[in-house]
Protein backbone atom coordinates (compact mmCIF):
# COMPACT_ATOMS: atom_id res chain seq x y z
CA UNK A 1 0.00 0.00 0.00
CA UNK A 2 1.48 3.47 -0.60
CA UNK A 3 2.47 5.30 2.64
CA UNK A 4 0.31 8.62 1.43
CA UNK A 5 -2.76 6.16 1.35
CA UNK A 6 -1.83 4.20 4.56
CA UNK A 7 -1.21 7.69 6.54
CA UNK A 8 -4.49 8.72 4.98
CA UNK A 9 -6.45 5.76 5.79
CA UNK A 10 -4.90 5.85 9.61
CA UNK A 11 -6.13 9.35 9.90
CA UNK A 12 -9.39 8.80 8.95
CA UNK A 13 -9.76 5.66 11.47
CA UNK A 14 -8.34 7.77 13.91
CA UNK A 15 -10.54 10.69 13.31
CA UNK A 16 -14.00 8.32 12.75
CA UNK A 17 -13.11 6.58 16.55
CA UNK A 18 -12.58 10.02 17.94
CA UNK A 19 -16.22 11.15 16.17
CA UNK A 20 -17.95 7.97 18.33
CA UNK A 21 -15.92 8.29 20.92
CA UNK A 22 -16.05 10.18 24.19
CA UNK A 23 -13.79 12.62 25.89
CA UNK A 24 -13.78 13.49 29.64
CA UNK A 25 -12.19 15.60 31.29
CA UNK A 26 -11.70 16.58 35.24
CA UNK A 27 -11.63 20.06 37.24
CA UNK A 28 -11.91 21.63 40.12
CA UNK A 29 -13.90 24.75 41.03
CA UNK A 30 -14.52 26.46 44.22
CA UNK A 31 -16.54 25.46 46.90
CA UNK A 32 -15.24 21.58 46.67
CA UNK A 33 -16.84 21.17 43.61
CA UNK A 34 -15.53 19.68 40.57
CA UNK A 35 -16.13 20.39 36.95
CA UNK A 36 -16.95 17.15 34.61
CA UNK A 37 -16.53 18.44 30.85
CA UNK A 38 -17.71 15.70 28.52
CA UNK A 39 -17.70 15.83 24.73
CA UNK A 40 -18.56 13.38 21.83
CA UNK A 41 -21.23 10.55 22.07
CA UNK A 42 -22.21 8.70 25.49
CA UNK A 43 -23.38 5.37 25.07
CA UNK A 44 -23.16 1.72 26.01
CA UNK A 45 -19.48 1.52 24.83
CA UNK A 46 -17.65 4.90 26.06
CA UNK A 47 -20.07 5.35 29.06
CA UNK A 48 -17.51 3.29 31.37
CA UNK A 49 -15.40 5.98 30.60
CA UNK A 50 -17.69 8.07 32.32
CA UNK A 51 -18.35 5.71 35.18
CA UNK A 52 -14.84 5.99 36.18
CA UNK A 53 -14.48 9.71 36.12
CA UNK A 54 -17.54 10.11 38.17
CA UNK A 55 -16.59 7.00 40.40
CA UNK A 56 -12.96 8.05 40.96
CA UNK A 57 -14.32 12.09 42.04
CA UNK A 58 -16.62 9.94 44.78
CA UNK A 59 -14.09 7.71 45.83
CA UNK A 60 -12.22 11.30 46.48
CA UNK A 61 -14.78 12.83 48.33
CA UNK A 62 -15.80 15.22 45.85
CA UNK A 63 -19.59 15.06 46.39
CA UNK A 64 -20.31 18.29 44.62
CA UNK A 65 -20.30 18.21 40.86
CA UNK A 66 -21.31 20.09 37.87
CA UNK A 67 -21.41 17.39 34.45
CA UNK A 68 -21.02 20.10 31.39
CA UNK A 69 -22.72 18.15 28.59
CA UNK A 70 -22.61 20.83 26.50
CA UNK A 71 -20.06 19.36 23.93
CA UNK A 72 -22.29 16.07 24.07
CA UNK A 73 -23.92 15.10 20.74
CA UNK A 74 -25.58 11.89 21.77
CA UNK A 75 -26.48 10.06 25.66
CA UNK A 76 -28.22 7.02 25.18
CA UNK A 77 -29.98 5.30 28.83
CA UNK A 78 -26.66 3.50 29.66
CA UNK A 79 -25.05 7.32 29.91
CA UNK A 80 -28.38 8.76 31.77
CA UNK A 81 -27.87 5.39 33.95
CA UNK A 82 -24.19 6.63 34.78
CA UNK A 83 -25.57 9.99 35.76
CA UNK A 84 -28.39 8.54 37.96
CA UNK A 85 -26.06 6.36 39.88
CA UNK A 86 -23.06 9.17 40.40
CA UNK A 87 -26.09 11.85 41.94
CA UNK A 88 -27.59 8.48 43.93
CA UNK A 89 -23.67 8.08 45.82
CA UNK A 90 -23.41 11.89 46.05
CA UNK A 91 -26.82 12.15 47.62
CA UNK A 92 -25.81 9.64 50.35
CA UNK A 93 -23.70 11.88 51.10
CA UNK A 94 -25.40 15.16 51.17
CA UNK A 95 -24.00 16.28 47.48
CA UNK A 96 -25.82 16.94 44.56
CA UNK A 97 -24.66 16.76 41.03
CA UNK A 98 -25.76 19.80 38.38
CA UNK A 99 -25.74 19.44 34.86
CA UNK A 100 -25.01 22.14 32.01
CA UNK A 101 -27.17 21.20 29.48
CA UNK A 102 -27.60 23.33 25.95
CA UNK A 103 -28.34 20.67 23.39
CA UNK A 104 -32.13 20.58 22.46
CA UNK A 105 -31.90 17.06 21.69
CA UNK A 106 -30.25 15.84 24.70
CA UNK A 107 -33.02 17.74 26.90
CA UNK A 108 -35.57 16.37 25.10
CA UNK A 109 -33.90 13.01 26.38
CA UNK A 110 -33.86 13.97 29.96
CA UNK A 111 -38.13 15.56 29.37
CA UNK A 112 -39.08 12.33 28.20
CA UNK A 113 -37.53 10.55 31.20
CA UNK A 114 -38.31 12.49 33.97
CA UNK A 115 -34.79 13.21 34.75
CA UNK A 116 -35.20 17.25 34.31
CA UNK A 117 -37.32 16.40 38.38
CA UNK A 118 -34.20 14.79 39.68
CA UNK A 119 -31.12 17.10 38.20
CA UNK A 120 -30.46 20.59 38.32
CA UNK A 121 -30.24 21.49 34.63
CA UNK A 122 -28.62 24.72 33.47
CA UNK A 123 -27.88 26.54 30.39
CA UNK A 124 -24.66 27.74 31.77
CA UNK A 125 -21.61 26.19 33.61
CA UNK A 126 -21.92 29.12 36.26
CA UNK A 127 -25.48 29.17 36.88
CA UNK A 128 -24.87 25.38 37.39
CA UNK A 129 -22.12 26.25 39.79
CA UNK A 130 -23.98 28.78 41.68
CA UNK A 131 -26.14 26.29 42.33
CA UNK A 132 -24.69 23.69 43.69
CA UNK A 133 -22.52 26.14 46.40
CA UNK B 1 -48.60 -1.02 15.44
CA UNK B 2 -51.13 -1.39 13.51
CA UNK B 3 -51.70 -4.49 10.92
CA UNK B 4 -50.85 -2.90 7.80
CA UNK B 5 -47.74 -1.50 9.49
CA UNK B 6 -46.78 -4.44 11.06
CA UNK B 7 -47.54 -7.14 7.64
CA UNK B 8 -47.13 -4.24 4.79
CA UNK B 9 -44.38 -5.61 2.50
CA UNK B 10 -41.32 -3.17 2.63
CA UNK B 11 -40.43 -1.25 -0.80
CA UNK B 12 -37.29 -1.23 0.04
CA UNK B 13 -35.12 -2.93 2.89
CA UNK B 14 -31.57 -1.69 4.53
CA UNK B 15 -30.03 -5.13 6.88
CA UNK B 16 -27.07 -4.85 8.61
CA UNK B 17 -25.51 -7.60 10.77
CA UNK B 18 -23.21 -6.49 13.79
CA UNK B 19 -21.61 -8.46 16.48
CA UNK B 20 -23.57 -8.28 19.38
CA UNK B 21 -21.14 -6.26 21.09
CA UNK B 22 -21.40 -2.35 22.11
CA UNK B 23 -18.56 -1.17 20.08
CA UNK B 24 -20.65 -1.84 16.95
CA UNK B 25 -24.09 -0.17 18.46
CA UNK B 26 -22.69 3.47 16.51
CA UNK B 27 -21.98 2.01 13.47
CA UNK B 28 -26.06 0.49 13.55
CA UNK B 29 -26.71 4.51 15.01
CA UNK B 30 -25.01 5.75 11.48
CA UNK B 31 -26.77 2.95 9.72
CA UNK B 32 -30.09 4.07 10.49
CA UNK B 33 -29.62 7.66 10.45
CA UNK B 34 -28.59 7.19 6.90
CA UNK B 35 -31.64 5.32 6.04
CA UNK B 36 -34.15 7.97 7.55
CA UNK B 37 -32.06 10.62 6.30
CA UNK B 38 -32.89 9.01 2.98
CA UNK B 39 -36.55 8.68 3.22
CA UNK B 40 -37.20 12.44 4.34
CA UNK B 41 -37.28 12.18 8.33
CA UNK B 42 -36.60 15.62 9.79
CA UNK B 43 -33.29 15.72 11.56
CA UNK B 44 -35.37 16.04 15.06
CA UNK B 45 -37.34 12.49 13.93
CA UNK B 46 -33.72 10.94 12.81
CA UNK B 47 -32.14 11.67 16.37
CA UNK B 48 -35.35 9.66 17.68
CA UNK B 49 -34.84 6.84 15.55
CA UNK B 50 -31.65 6.89 16.34
CA UNK B 51 -31.27 6.57 19.72
CA UNK B 52 -35.04 4.26 19.43
CA UNK B 53 -32.79 1.65 17.43
CA UNK B 54 -29.27 2.04 20.00
CA UNK B 55 -31.84 1.13 22.38
CA UNK B 56 -33.27 -1.63 21.05
CA UNK B 57 -29.77 -2.86 19.91
CA UNK B 58 -28.46 -2.33 23.66
CA UNK B 59 -31.19 -4.54 24.57
CA UNK B 60 -31.27 -7.00 22.05
CA UNK B 61 -26.98 -7.46 22.99
CA UNK B 62 -28.15 -7.75 26.55
CA UNK B 63 -29.74 -11.04 25.76
CA UNK B 64 -26.79 -12.41 24.76
CA UNK B 65 -26.14 -14.90 21.20
CA UNK B 66 -23.38 -14.28 18.74
CA UNK B 67 -24.96 -11.21 16.38
CA UNK B 68 -27.77 -8.92 16.06
CA UNK B 69 -29.53 -7.77 12.58
CA UNK B 70 -30.86 -4.61 11.95
CA UNK B 71 -33.08 -4.30 8.88
CA UNK B 72 -34.69 -1.20 7.49
CA UNK B 73 -37.84 -1.82 6.23
CA UNK B 74 -39.09 1.61 3.89
CA UNK B 75 -43.32 1.29 3.89
CA UNK B 76 -45.58 3.26 2.50
CA UNK B 77 -46.35 5.89 5.46
CA UNK B 78 -42.78 5.44 7.46
CA UNK B 79 -40.39 3.21 8.49
CA UNK B 80 -40.17 0.13 10.10
CA UNK B 81 -37.43 -1.14 11.73
CA UNK B 82 -36.93 -4.90 13.48
CA UNK B 83 -33.91 -5.43 15.52
CA UNK B 84 -33.83 -9.25 15.85
CA UNK B 85 -31.07 -11.28 18.33
CA UNK B 86 -30.37 -14.80 18.83
CA UNK B 87 -30.22 -14.90 22.30
CA UNK B 88 -32.81 -15.17 24.67
CA UNK B 89 -36.75 -14.22 24.47
CA UNK B 90 -37.38 -9.86 25.04
CA UNK B 91 -39.21 -10.15 28.00
CA UNK B 92 -43.04 -9.37 27.22
CA UNK B 93 -43.31 -7.23 30.68
CA UNK B 94 -40.05 -5.26 29.79
CA UNK B 95 -41.56 -4.05 26.51
CA UNK B 96 -44.54 -2.75 28.65
CA UNK B 97 -42.45 -0.69 30.94
CA UNK B 98 -44.67 2.83 30.86
CA UNK B 99 -42.34 4.47 33.08
CA UNK B 100 -39.17 5.66 33.62
CA UNK B 101 -37.18 3.71 36.27
CA UNK B 102 -34.92 5.94 37.74
CA UNK B 103 -32.58 2.65 39.01
CA UNK B 104 -33.10 0.51 35.74
CA UNK B 105 -30.92 2.26 32.51
CA UNK B 106 -32.77 -0.65 30.86
CA UNK B 107 -36.14 0.03 31.63
CA UNK B 108 -35.29 3.76 30.71
CA UNK B 109 -34.20 2.27 27.47
CA UNK B 110 -37.55 0.40 26.61
CA UNK B 111 -39.57 3.66 27.95
CA UNK B 112 -37.15 5.77 25.32
CA UNK B 113 -38.06 3.46 23.06
CA UNK B 114 -41.87 3.47 23.44
CA UNK B 115 -41.59 7.57 23.69
CA UNK B 116 -39.14 7.52 20.52
CA UNK B 117 -40.96 5.85 17.97
CA UNK B 118 -44.68 5.64 16.48
CA UNK B 119 -45.02 1.77 17.58
CA UNK B 120 -43.39 -0.56 19.32
CA UNK B 121 -44.26 -4.94 18.97
CA UNK B 122 -42.20 -7.62 19.09
CA UNK B 123 -42.35 -11.08 17.69
CA UNK B 124 -40.59 -14.67 19.06
CA UNK B 125 -39.18 -16.39 16.59
CA UNK B 126 -39.66 -20.43 16.64
CA UNK B 127 -35.47 -20.49 17.02
CA UNK B 128 -35.60 -19.22 20.55
CA UNK B 129 -34.67 -15.10 19.35
CA UNK B 130 -37.06 -12.24 19.32
CA UNK B 131 -37.65 -9.50 16.96
CA UNK B 132 -38.10 -6.17 18.29
CA UNK B 133 -39.95 -4.14 15.74
CA UNK B 134 -40.72 -0.38 15.85
CA UNK B 135 -42.42 1.96 13.54
CA UNK B 136 -41.68 5.42 12.67
CA UNK B 137 -44.07 7.16 10.59
CA UNK B 138 -43.39 9.65 7.68
CA UNK B 139 -44.96 13.43 8.74
CA UNK B 140 -47.90 13.22 5.81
Amino acid sequence: MPTIFATSCATRQKNREHDLDIKVNVREAKGDCSVVDLSGEIDVYTSPKLKDAVSNLIDRGVYNLVINLEKVRYIDSTGLGVLIGGLKRVREHGGSVNLVCTNPQIKKIFDITGLVMIFGIFDSEDAALKALV
Amino acid sequence: MNAQARHEAATDVVELRIPAKAEWVSIARLAVSAVASRLQFSIEEIEDVKLAVAEALVHAIARGGDRVDLLCESVSDGLRIRVRNFGGPVQPEAVNVVTADEGSAASLGIFLIRALVDSVDYDTRSDGGTDLVMFKRLPS
